[in-house]
């Protein structure tokens, strides 16, 4: 299985002999977000910032000016925060057609700790004006989204993972802004899931089926524009939906699905799993999912035991 | 080569004492926004728009032409001043200023305003977005020049030095930074003689103790150092910026600047920084400035009455040619 950063690599270089006006700008890591293979492919048009990622994004936006399409390489954490004021000035203040990657996104990041994870970028791009926000779920997914803003005039952000992730969507998958994807239909409980974190919950459908309990398995790719509608349409009957993210519990998918259902009318009880405002830790991947609630197993087990709680009015 | 109609000769002092008056007017009036940096950066500013840039008024997105990044958004009032002058939108839209709805929002909007290159305002950041069109201007094999004004209290911030560092890597001759070196900032009160003895270096000018020539040349930059309110420096100098260095390093020209300049109230007087003036200082701005009193008092053949007509704006509100 292709690891999600090798087939972005792969798909910048299609990209990259397809249409003249990609560029893609590093911050000193291309050989970890797999950047590096469009270097090798397109010397001419792969810049070096080096490690100065304020500029970085203010170079793409130079760029961006003169018809270019700059793709940005750098983990995550060092644009949503380090670089967060060129972002919000030059790229989305000034509609500026730069495309954010934001490579080794969500908890399970190698082992590199809490400065280098971001538990927060869902919540600070979603609140940025004019900036597209996209998790895809798989590779499939991203190569759409990854042709979609080739071709769209404006600030994207894409956030990316290290590691392989298991299909989720079907091959011929074209990716609509702002859509809403019904991945499992159910009737006790609905899931709502965003970026690799929706692969887990097809697996959380599948235990919770043999245990009798019949569970909606709903995918939120494109965070900002969202179709509330499309979002409001799935999850319409239930009394208890879960929403999991690898994020903090504020402001990212679990707030986007409690502020659209609350703001509807009466809300089901909505659960929010994710990082509960902590910083995280250096640690193996199953250590990071299983502490914050987001393995399988322990999402199982929550969904379980909040269907039996009361409901307190 | 220039590629619209201006005067072959332009009377580049008056305009900017003209510039400088829709600065003063234009404040006073919308109660808002800055006068010490628009003056003190306009005689840069003026040669630049009225001799040096390859620009077309009627056409602000022809993609041949000079770039120019204001990146100490600040002195955007400066800025407006001199596109209206120079035919870009019409004088009487100065009025607009800072008032809702206008195209001339408090710091350069380029989403709102044809004639601009970037949106500027939080500092330290335009420099950077002058690395990117020179370094596309390279990979696209364009010739047109970038420049980018900056403030000498808006270089401390670092994000100046990554794309400083940059420029010189990528051997970028075909950019050019211009800093304001007017010497003081907002809050920046110069030292005196009671203050020496005393403060802990937060009264003094932004590169107090810093051989600023010294850094952008260790930096691998071409440096020239000017008198920024001396014409022919400042027209030598942008002519060496275009013409590039033999070994290609990007050029900073240092212009010498008194903030406040042409305003005998504000020159050097940190606190015009941003301030309304009062209906006394007004006043005396008028009689200084104000181009209807000048020609009452002044027995030169100059009238910029009739220069006020030559530069007739040349796009409607729109931005599409008049």
């Amino acid at each position: 299985m292709k690891a999600m950063r090798d087939a972005w690599g792969d798909k910048l270089v299609e990209l990259g002999r397809k249409d003249p006006r990609t560029v893609v700008l590093d911050g000193d890591l291309a050989n970890s977000t797999k950047a590096d293979k469009f270097a090798k492919a397109h010397p001419d048009r792969f810049f070096q910032m080096g490690i100065a990622e304020q500029n970085l994004i203010g170079v793409a936006a130079g760029l961006a000016s003169l018809g270019y399409v700059p793709w940005t390489s750098s983990f995550t954490v060092f644009f949503t925060h380090r670089a967060i004021d060129p972002i919000r000035m030059l790229v989305a203040q000034s509609h500026a057609n730069v495309k954010i990657v934001g490579s080794y996104s969500g908890l399970l990041i190698g082992a590199v700790g809490k400065t280098h994870l971001d538990i927060q970028d869902l919540a600070i791009m979603r609140a940025m004006p004019d900036m597209t926000v996209l998790a895809p779920a798989d590779n499939t997914e991203l190569l759409a989204m990854m042709d979609w803003a080739n071709e769209v005039d404006g600030p994207v952000y894409l956030r990316i993972v290290r590691d392989p992730v298991p299909d989720v969507v079907q091959a011929g998958h074209t990716f609509r802004p702002g859509a809403v994807y019904e991945l499992r239909q159910g009737t006790d409980v609905a899931l709502v899931g965003t970026g690799a974190q929706t692969g887990r919950l097809l697996t959380v459908h599948d235990q919770l089926l043999t245990e009798g309990i019949s569970a909606a398995v709903v995918h939120v790719p494109c965070l900002k524009p969202l179709d509330a509608d499309g979002l409001r349409d799935p999850l319409s009957g239930f009394e208890l939906v879960v929403t999991a993210e690898e994020h903090s519990v504020y402001g990212g998918l679990g707030g986007l699905v409690a502020e659209t259902l609350t703001a509807a009318g009466p809300s089901p009880r909505i659960e929010r799993i994710g990082i509960d405002d902590s910083w995280g830790e250096s640690a193996p991947n199953d250590f990071m999912l299983e502490k914050h609630g987001l393995s399988p197993e322990r999402i199982t087990a929550r969904v379980r035991a909040a269907l039996r709680a009361p409901v307190r009015n | 080569m220039t590629t619209d109609v201006i005067a072959e000769q332009p009377d580049l002092p008056h305009l900017a004492q003209q510039a400088r008056w829709e600065v003063i007017r234009t404040v006073t009036n919308s109660k808002a926004g800055h006068i010490g940096g628009p003056l003190s950066m306009m005689d840069l500013l003026i040669s630049l728009y009225f001799r040096e840039l390859n620009i077309r008024p009627q056409e602000p997105h022809w993609p041949d032409r000079d770039r120019f990044i204001l990146s100490k958004g600040h002195a955007a009032i400066g800025l407006y001043a001199v596109l209206a002058l120079r035919g870009f939108l019409p004088i009487d839209e100065l009025a607009t200023f800072d008032k809702g709805d206008s195209r001339l929002q408090g710091h350069p909007d380029v989403t709102r305003l044809p004639g601009l290159d970037a949106s500027t305002g939080s500092l330290g950041q335009g420099l950077s977005v002058g690395v990117g069109m020179a370094l596309g201007a390279q990979l696209g094999a364009r010739d047109f020049h970038t420049w980018v004004l900056l403030g000498d209290g808006e270089i401390q911030e670092g994000m100046v030095w990554e794309a400083v560092q940059v420029a010189s890597r990528y051997r970028l001759s075909n950019l050019t930074a211009i800093v304001d070196r007017n010497g003081l900032q907002q809050f920046g009160l110069p030292s005196s003689t009671e203050t020496t003895g005393t403060d802990r270096g937060d009264r003094r000018d932004p590169w107090f103790g810093v051989d600023l020539a010294a850094v952008f040349q260790a930096f691998g930059w071409r440096v020239l150092e000017i008198d920024g309110h001396d014409y022919a420096q400042i027209g030598n100098a942008y002519r060496l910026a275009r013409a590039g260095d033999v070994t290609a390093r990007p050029t900073v020209i240092i212009a010498h600047t008194v903030k406040g300049k042409g305003l005998s109230l504000a020159e050097g007087v940190h606190t015009w920084h941003s301030i309304v003036p009062s209906a006394e200082d007004f006043e005396k701005a008028r009689q200084e400035l104000d181009p209807e009193e000048i020609n009452l008092l002044d027995q030169h053949e100059h009238d910029t009455h009739g220069r006020h007509q030559e530069l007739e704006p040349l796009t409607q509100k729109d931005g599409a040619p008049a």
